[in-house]
């Protein structure tokens, strides 16, 4: 390992840390799966919620959001929804697109593109939920 | 560079190959994972048309109870369920559970019988809401 000429030029705690050519660690992994559990109850409940919610009014909508624990549990659901969406769209352009420039580009636009669709959601929750029964 | 690259000979690649039901079913995870950030998208849609007024949550509610909508939101649900099931059986491979390919075989069935009897307990109860 030593007479290897590359490994003089990496630091010892590079090595320590064993992240490899990958660049870091088990973080986007340990993220998918954090946020795909707790997405199986979150989504299980907002389903439950739609089929209660199917054909409600405007009012019925805003005095559902309006309630705290729905808005709360909506904003954490929209936050793990985005991060493993992002995490799992980021896999799939690693795998398939090749153009090291192109792919670049996408990985950043589809950053901007997620964290872009959370804040609007969050905000949408948030005014539907602060209006809700004024 | 490029000339030498379309003369190269290429081997036999995946469509001379039968696919097996474990490599239909990983392919399928990731089509439902793409098929459900469209979803997501629509998510969005929702809840800025409902933060917009009510004329325009009366829109998009409209959208999503009529035929088509319906139609979408059954194929949605199903891609979700199929890709929530499969992603509980990835966890027991990451705990390196169910690993054999026996159990891989085997625990395809779970999956699919999961993910549908979901979908359908789900959509008898939209329409058990509708006719009640």
């Amino acid at each position: 390992m030593s007479g290897h000429k590359n490994s003089e030029f990496v630091a010892p705690l590079k090595t320590a840390k064993g992240h490899g050519s990958a660049h870091e660690g088990a973080e986007h992994w340990l993220q998918q799966k954090i946020t795909a559990l707790a997405q199986i109850p979150l989504v299980l409940w907002l389903i439950y919620s739609i089929i209660g919610l199917q054909g409600a009014s405007y009012a019925e909508f805003t005095a559902w959001m309006g309630q705290p624990v729905n808005a709360i549990l909506m904003i954490i659901l929209i936050s793990s929804v985005m991060l493993h969406a992002k995490l799992g769209a980021q896999v799939v352009v690693e795998d398939y697109i090749s153009c090291g420039c192109l792919k670049m580009a996408k990985l950043i636009g589809m950053k901007i593109f997620f964290y872009g669709m959370a804040v609007a959601c969050i905000f949408s929750v948030l005014k539907i939920a602060f209006i809700a029964g004024i | 560079m490029s000339e030498a690259k379309i003369q190269r000979p290429l081997s036999p690649h995946l469509q001379v190959y039968k696919l097996p039901l474990t490599a239909l079913m990983s392919i399928s995870h990731r089509i439902t994972g793409v098929g459900l950030i469209t979803g997501t998208l629509l998510v969005t849609a929702f809840l800025v048309a409902a933060a917009s007024g009510e004329s325009q949550y009366d829109y998009v509610m409209g959208l999503a109870t009529s035929l088509p909508g319906k139609i979408v939101l059954f194929l949605w649900s199903a891609g979700l369920y199929f890709h929530m099931c499969n992603g509980v059986r990835h966890m027991f491979w990451d705990i390196g559970k169910n690993f054999k390919k026996t159990d891989a075989n085997r625990s395809n069935y779970y999956v699919l019988i999961g993910a549908f009897t979901l979908t359908v307990l789900t959509w008898v109860t939209v329409c058990g809401r509708l006719a009640g």
